[in-house]
């Protein structure tokens, strides 16, 4: 099935996601202390690229994409894995939360949470994201 | 606020359920959709409603504010709702696929992918024995 | 010393579970060798309990511990003494053999291998069995055996019969399983231990406790069921569907003796509760005789000997319940007797059909000639069975009647024993005498004799039989003192010799002999005359009952399921909404809820709105019949939500709404042409009643959140978040810092979930797509023609 596609919003896709994508990465970063979170950034670079796929098509999302939409699922996974076994190769228990002792400039304090966060950061965008271009990709055909 | 979204929760938990009840497949989508947006509403209200104070703590050395809406519930909420829409996302898939192999959207005419429609003859292996005393 | 034998055996038992799989590898690879490899392990066994014996001799138990689920007094205890010992040996010994014959016996079936796997995790159950100090551990152990005793009565799996009698086994001896497990439960309550040391340390206590007749019971029905008493006998001669080495090996010398070795086990604790004597002796009398006149109306040699069998399990019964010190050594020098016998019978019956095609009685005549091994091994084995002196079951029969004779009703007793060791006679004569020397019944046989596999371990079990009778101090000093030693909890004395005189018990034995050799000459009168009597009772019989029981269970569960599965999606959730707003319901008019609900507030404007417009599209949402209406109704509620969130301080979940509104309405344009219309296919008067069934539910949840609302009014929670956020976990915004931290492994589980919907929807459109490709393919080959 072809639709016809709007220029306009093709146009304004091209540059929207990319903005749409830093403001994700900021919503991660910030969100332990203030608004924001792995899974709104997640959600939010999720709709910034289905955007883009719907506004030009689900293969220029495809090539546009590094990795596999699963492939980003089993990294977040293993990313929230990797922050929870941490702290059992120092000693403590399953999941708690490591600190670097100094903070970095803009990002502030790092620490496993953040690996965490960063796992379900690429979670959400990878489950959103294989869903979605699965369906709009069929629907392509 | 508590009263209007008690009853608010229970409207939609009510369209949720008769949606459920229907025949037509799609209906049934629809009606999850509302079901998950009433248990949100319930988890929201089991935490006092307040305006204009979210979980946030001020700068300075972290102590808490006076007064704070319940983080609980929201984190439950927020998981609830990404968790939805996976399972929203399944059930669409679920549905298309249904419809496109069976080629109806009637539950009804579903039956018999759920229960054998033809009466099957249970038990008839024990017969099979003979009785000893 | 004994402690490393034991650590030794238990090894060993690991070795039989890692082993049961390979074994059957190693049939396809090596099928001469599988057999004999195969019973290293056992043999192995044998060996380690055949050199704790001098210890165990000499009064000494091992006792080797390791905590499991210290919490549910669940350790795995193992235990080394008499009864324990002499059980392993059978178990081992023979299991040795019973491997060896097997291999011959099913040589070239396609199964064999999963033969050598089952047989195997049996014999390390059993042994389990009889190893176990714990009492946790040892049920765990007996359920083990009754599911490989399943799976190896319906071996042959492909004959209905097998199938069923395979159930019958499982059905009986598990219902028995659960009671023992209860009864264990109750000793447990009382004396709060599952070890059984504890139990007998405790006897005395255990005897006046109010629930310790309970807990007897319970016991009981365990090991009558499995032990085949009446009236759950019947599952007993139907499991003769299994190939024979597994009768003989299982149901005849190891497993249905498990509940007469649990009786002996825990005679130190039950044996004092009044209750005892009379109820096993009772049991096994009416057993014993009832079992013994059944089996001379059988014509096939299996089930004939599978009624010899439950009377000698009743005999053994109606030993352990007089509990008197020679009842007990006859009891165990019984119990080995027959396991060794019976173990050679059933072995010489199943030699006797492969070597003829037939096992029945009838039929069978002078085959010896061409069989001669076998015709030694049967008619050695029917010696022992018949009490002729010099072998074992002399010495045993001896020792019955000399039980007997010192009991309150001597004569009664003395009598029914005699007339069922008689009935035990005449079969021992029509099979070791009838079938291989007696007239030739059926001329068509051509009988031959088989491969030193299938005559070698039935002769060695009856010559053992022959060994144990003529060195009776041998047996009686190493074997039956130590075993009854263990059960009476001190040393005995145990003198036994071939030769004690005139006695009465010599007497009774000579009359048992001639009662039994005259009416075994009755053979062609009496056995279808019986059989005529025993089926013209069988409507009667709790196997009738057994059956009637478990058709009417069936229909049962036919009829309820077929009331709560009707296949309607919405009679489903008919009944739980229903169900849920009645015990709601009844929960709060049974436990006096206070009905005090949240105070009203006056709302503000813009609630007003928000709940205006969610109101207003759940009402239209539900009467709508356009797609693009619908999905457009439902994200103006998600966005109101959305608002109502962040006007009541959640500003993550509004956002996190917001995103997740626009995606859900991207998820539903993709698929939307896809999807069917909105078709209206109730009838007007199921809407109306759905209306105010829906309403109902609705009403409840509003009533639910009124109340809870008021009534969660502890903050303590969000108060130990509050203060712990930032200190630590470095974090400001407490929604967060729950969802990465203090619930982290919550989150993980969730994102888990998230991952297996989005597998969910990618295979079921990969699904799609193939399915779909296929039926294009089909339409376009149907338009080809």
């Amino acid at each position: 099935m072809k639709r016809a596609r709007s220029i306009l919003l093709a146009t304004a896709a091209r540059y929207l996601m990319p903005l749409m994508l830093i403001f994700s990465v900021f919503l991660l970063l910030r969100g332990h202390n203030e608004i924001g979170g792995g899974f709104v950034g997640g959600l939010v670079a999720a709709s910034a690229l289905m955007l883009y796929g719907i506004a030009l098509s689900p293969a220029a999302l495809r090539n546009l994409l590094p990795l596999e939409p699963r492939l980003l699922v089993g990294l977040g996974l293993l990313a929230a894995l990797t922050s929870a076994l941490l702290p059992v190769l120092a000693g403590r228990p399953f999941l708690t939360g490591l600190w670097l002792k100094t903070p970095l400039p803009v990002i502030g304090k790092v620490g496993t949470p953040l690996l965490f966060d960063m796992g379900v950061y690429f979670v959400v965008i990878g489950v959103v994201l294989w869903i979605l271009l699965s369906l709009a990709e069929e629907e392509a055909q | 606020m508590t009263w209007l979204l008690a009853i608010t929760a229970g409207v939609l938990f009510a369209a949720g359920l008769y949606m459920i009840l229907r025949r037509s497949l799609v209906k049934i989508l629809v009606g999850l959709a509302l079901l998950s947006y009433a248990v949100n509403l319930l988890l929201f209200n089991s935490a006092p409603l307040l305006p204009a104070r979210p979980p946030l703590l001020p700068p300075g050395n972290g102590a808490p504010p006076e007064v704070y809406a319940d983080p609980l519930p929201q984190a439950l909420i927020l998981t609830a709702i990404v968790i939805s829409f996976g399972v929203t996302a399944f059930a669409v898939v679920l549905m298309r696929q249904v419809y496109g192999t069976l080629g109806t959207d009637d539950l009804n005419e579903m039956r018999c992918t759920d229960v054998p429609c033809e009466e099957v003859e249970i038990a008839s292996e024990e017969e099979q024995m003979e009785e000893p005393l | 010393m004994l402690t490393r034998q034991l650590t030794w055996l238990i090894v060993t038992l690991a070795g039989g579970v890692l082993f049961a799989a390979p074994a059957a590898l190693l049939r396809r690879r090596a099928e001469r060798l599988a057999a004999p490899l195969l019973a290293l392990l056992p043999l192995a066994a044998f060996v380690q309990l055949l050199a704790a014996l001098p210890a165990v001799r000499a009064g000494e138990t091992a006792q080797v511990r390791f905590d499991w689920a210290p919490a549910l007094g669940l350790s795995l205890t193992f235990t080394l003494d008499g009864l324990g010992l002499v059980m392993g040996l059978l178990i081992s010994g023979i299991g040795a053999l019973v491997i060896l014959y097997g291999g011959a016996y099913l040589h070239g079936h396609p199964a064999l291998g999963r033969f050598y796997t089952l047989l195997l995790l049996f014999m390390t159950a059993m042994l389990g069995i009889a190893l176990s100090g714990n009492a946790l551990l040892l049920f765990i152990f007996w359920e083990l055996t009754s599911i490989t005793s399943f799976l190896l009565i319906g071996f042959e799996h492909e004959r209905a019969g097998a199938r069923a009698a395979a159930w019958q086994a499982l059905l009986v001896t598990g219902g028995g399983g659960l009671a023992l497990l209860a009864g264990f439960a109750l000793l447990a309550v009382i004396s709060g231990s599952f070890e059984m040391t504890v139990w007998a340390a405790q006897a005395a206590e255990i005897a006046v406790h109010p629930l310790a007749p309970a807990a007897f019971w319970l016991i009981l029905a365990g090991a009558a069921t499995k032990s085949a008493q009446f009236p759950f006998h019947f599952w007993l001669p139907n499991a003769m569907e299994a190939p024979t080495p597994v009768s003989a090996y299982l149901h005849s010398a190891t497993m249905v003796k498990a509940g007469v070795f649990l009786l002996a086990r825990l005679f130190p604790v039950l044996g004092g509760l009044p209750l005892w004597t009379p109820a096993l002796t009772t049991l096994g009398l009416l057993t014993l005789l009832g079992a013994a006149f059944l089996a001379l109306g059988q014509t096939d040699l299996k089930r004939l000997l599978a009624y010899t069998t439950v009377s000698a399990l009743g005999m053994l019964v109606f030993l352990l319940g007089l509990g008197t010190p020679p009842a007990l050594k006859a009891a165990t020098l019984f119990l080995v007797t027959h396991a060794l016998y019976k173990g050679a019978l059933f072995l010489t019956a199943g030699s006797v059909d492969h070597g003829t095609g037939t096992r029945e009685l009838p039929r069978l005549g002078g085959i010896g000639r061409a069989m001669p091994f076998t015709a030694a091994a049967g008619g050695l084995a029917a010696l022992s069975m018949a009490g002729l002196p010099p072998l074992v079951g002399f010495l045993a029969k001896e020792l019955v009647y000399e039980t007997t004779l010192t009991t309150v009703a001597p004569l009664l007793l003395s009598a029914l024993t005699l007339l069922a060791n008689a009935a035990t006679v005449v079969v021992a004569v029509w099979i070791g005498w009838q079938a291989f020397w007696g007239r030739p019944g059926d001329r068509s046989l051509h009988p031959h004799e088989g491969t030193p596999g299938l005559w070698g371990p039935p002769l060695l079990l009856a010559l053992l039989g022959l060994a144990l009778g003529l060195f009776p101090s041998l047996s009686g000093g190493w074997l039956i003192a130590p075993m009854t030693a263990a059960i009476l909890g001190h040393s005995v004395n145990v003198k036994l010799a071939l030769w004690h005189g005139l006695t009465p018990m010599l007497g009774l034995s000579a009359l048992t002999l001639l009662l039994g050799i005259g009416l075994a000459a009755l053979r062609r009168t009496l056995q279808p005359r019986l059989a005529a009597f025993w089926r013209a009772l069988a409507p009667f019989g709790p196997a009738n009952l057994y059956h009637r029981f478990v058709h009417g269970l069936l229909s049962l569960a036919s009829w309820q399921t077929g009331l709560l599965q009707s296949g309607y999606l919405r009679i489903y959730v008919l009944v739980i909404v229903l169900t849920t707003v009645s015990l709601a319901g009844l929960t709060i008019i049974l436990n006096d809820v206070p009905l005090t609900l949240s105070p009203w507030q006056p709302p503000r404007f813009y609630d007003f709105v928000l709940v205006g417009v969610i109101l207003t599209a759940a009402l239209l949402v539900t009467r709508s019949r356009s797609r693009v209406a619908t999905i457009a109704l439902l994200g103006s509620i998600g966005f109101s939500i959305a608002v109502l969130f962040l006007l009541y301080s959640a500003p993550d979940l509004a956002m996190v709404q917001f995103a997740i509104e626009t995606l859900t309405v991207i998820l539903f344009v993709l698929v939307l042409y896809k999807l069917p219309k909105f078709s209206r296919l109730s009838s007007a008067p199921t809407r109306l009643a759905d209306f105010f069934f829906a309403l109902t539910g609705g009403l409840l949840m509003t009533l639910l959140m009124l109340l809870v609302s008021r009534h969660t009014s502890d903050a303590s929670v969000a108060a130990y978040y509050a203060a712990n956020s930032l200190a630590q976990a470095n974090g400001r915004n407490i929604v967060n810092v729950i969802l990465v931290d203090f619930r982290g492994l919550d989150t993980l589980g969730e994102m888990t979930v998230l991952a297996i919907a989005a597998i969910g929807v990618f295979s079921l459109i990969r699904l799609g797509g193939k399915a779909g490709r296929k039926q294009r393919a089909v339409t376009k080959g149907e338009r080809a023609k």
